[in-house]
């Protein structure tokens, strides 16, 4: 098998998502449909227009991390280290046992370590220059969270940062899968987003996007004639990524295999062109890469924007390709609001969770418009045989991702 | 004269703005051991000088902060500056 088209493993998982803490707490919330959307608690959010949020619930970083850590990390990173010692636990990696150059971290993020540098901008205006910390030098940066990791587990592998919105937690699994290609033996990928904070929120609110309802179970509502933006949230996974004979040589349990990746970019809006994304293209590219047909998709984790023009236009790209009502569609981040970078990675996660237990996790909340056509999996979870699936992702500014997985063989 | 800057004001500042590393014990006898076997690099030791500079409201050279390798250079660089001030 040439290095170009090289099977790559996922072994292990890491996840810190708004309705559970680690791996099995979201498992378990995630397949019976339990929702950790509700009002604002990090900051008194009273007043504003969007009042709800998916909050991670229950992480205390002094029971996670060294001490040493906790001046110089936003909450984001901080869930981000946690998460990635899990996924290294999960997948039976001691990083002190392997070469250090032979380990690669590569995340994603969109919005950087916000509280932390809210709280230093604080000090900055309110105090003066001689208070601000030598931590905000990196604390804020998108790149933070895969140098926090790199320098915890010792990796000094093929590394980096890719900030795409949501469909950069797809893009870095794609650049992930390129370094195991070439010769990487490991790279600890994903991402983890957080940023609800004042300055994060009135950052998300400029997206026009945000739901303005205070009910929980109304705000976020993506394939729904009620759609009408979404609720933030906080979180993602980290996934660690091997060659699967590597894996499968050193007997690691494998979650299944990412067997498609492709990305495009929206078409500049002009007179006269129709309507259509990019979206479309990604999802063919990324199934011609996986060599797999529409028909041997199982399922598909949609994006779920639940912006009414990206819910038509991505329920008519699921039609075009899979046909009417052709494949069972869900949207489990209805139970986790829009994770930004970490959505796609929590997708891709859940969506291998599903692959081995053979059930798809359902959408909650949407009464799906018939208009849209889709064969939407709703309220409670859909026992399926499922081998093959398929994660979409996008972002705000035209990105368009797709990844295809399929179960171990 | 101000008062003398001494370890355990040290130890608090370490504390505070840089936290300890995984296995170090701060209370042991660390006045000659090496910053960075302490697990604290170049951006702890800004950090830490810049809250012993506005703790003691001095200003510190920049060579101070770089030329002091254990807790003992520092806390005669702090006491130097706070005699010189005083003075």
């Amino acid at each position: 098998m040439s290095a170009a088209t090289q099977t790559v493993a996922v072994t292990g998982l890491g996840v810190a998502a708004p309705n559970g803490l680690g791996k099995d707490a979201y498992w378990a919330a995630i397949r019976t449909g339990t929702s950790g959307i509700g009002p604002v608690t990090r900051f008194r959010a009273e007043g504003y227009p969007a009042v709800l949020a998916g909050e991670v619930p229950g992480f205390d970083a002094a029971r996670h991390l060294p001490s040493r850590l906790l001046p110089q990390t936003d909450h984001m990173t901080r869930l981000a280290l946690a998460a990635a010692d899990w996924a290294l636990a999960d997948a039976d990696v001691d990083p002190a046992r392997r070469d250090a150059f032979g380990m690669g971290v590569i995340t994603a993020a969109s919005s950087g370590g916000f509280e932390f540098g809210q709280n230093e901008l604080r000090k900055l205006w309110s105090l003066g220059s001689q208070h601000v910390s030598a931590y905000q030098s990196f604390a804020w940066f998108y790149a933070v969270n895969s140098g926090q990791i790199s320098i915890r587990n010792g990796m000094k592998g093929p590394s980096g940062v890719l900030v795409a919105d949501g469909a950069g937690g797809l893009d870095v699994l794609a650049q992930a899968r390129r370094a195991v290609r070439k010769g990487t033996g490991l790279v600890v990928s994903g991402a983890v987003d957080a940023s609800i904070c004042p300055w994060g929120w009135a950052a998300l609110l400029t997206s026009g996007r945000l739901s303005s309802s205070d009910r929980p179970e109304r705000a976020y509502l993506p394939f729904d004639r009620h759609a009408a933006g979404h609720v933030p949230g906080e979180g993602g996974a980290i996934l660690i990524l091997e060659d699967a004979r590597a894996a499968q040589a050193r007997g690691a349990r494998v979650y299944g295999t990412l067997d498609g990746c492709a990305a495009t970019f929206d078409p500049a809006p002009a007179p006269g062109r129709g309507a259509e994304s990019g979206l479309r293209r990604a999802i063919e590219l990324a199934l011609d890469d996986a060599g797999a047909e529409p028909a041997e998709v199982d399922v598909v984790f949609a994006d779920a924007a639940a912006v009414p023009a990206l819910d038509r236009d991505e329920a008519r790209t699921l039609r075009a390709v899979f046909g009417q009502r052709g494949v069972p569609v869900t949207a489990p981040k209805t139970m986790t609001g829009r994770l930004y970078s970490g959505a796609a990675p929590l997708d891709v996660a859940t969506a291998l969770l599903a692959l081995t237990e053979g059930v798809i996790p359902p959408t909650v909340n949407t009464g799906p418009d018939p208009a849209h056509g889709l064969d939407l999996v709703t309220g409670r979870p859909r026992a399926a045989e499922l081998r093959c699936a398929l994660v979409v992702a996008r972002g705000h500014g035209g990105f368009n991702s797709a990844a295809v997985l399929r179960a171990p063989r | 004269m101000p008062a003398a800057f001494t370890l355990d004001d040290l130890k608090r500042i370490l504390l505070e703005g840089a936290g300890t590393e995984e296995g170090v014990d701060l209370d042991a006898d660390i006045l000659d051991t090496p910053f960075t076997d302490l697990g604290y690099e170049s951006l702890a030791l800004l950090e830490t000088g810049g809250r012993i500079e506005r703790e003691w409201d001095i200003t510190l050279d920049d060579s101070a902060l770089a030329d002091a390798a254990t807790p003992r250079g520092l806390i005669d660089a702090v006491n130097t500056h706070i005699g010189t001030a005083a003075a």
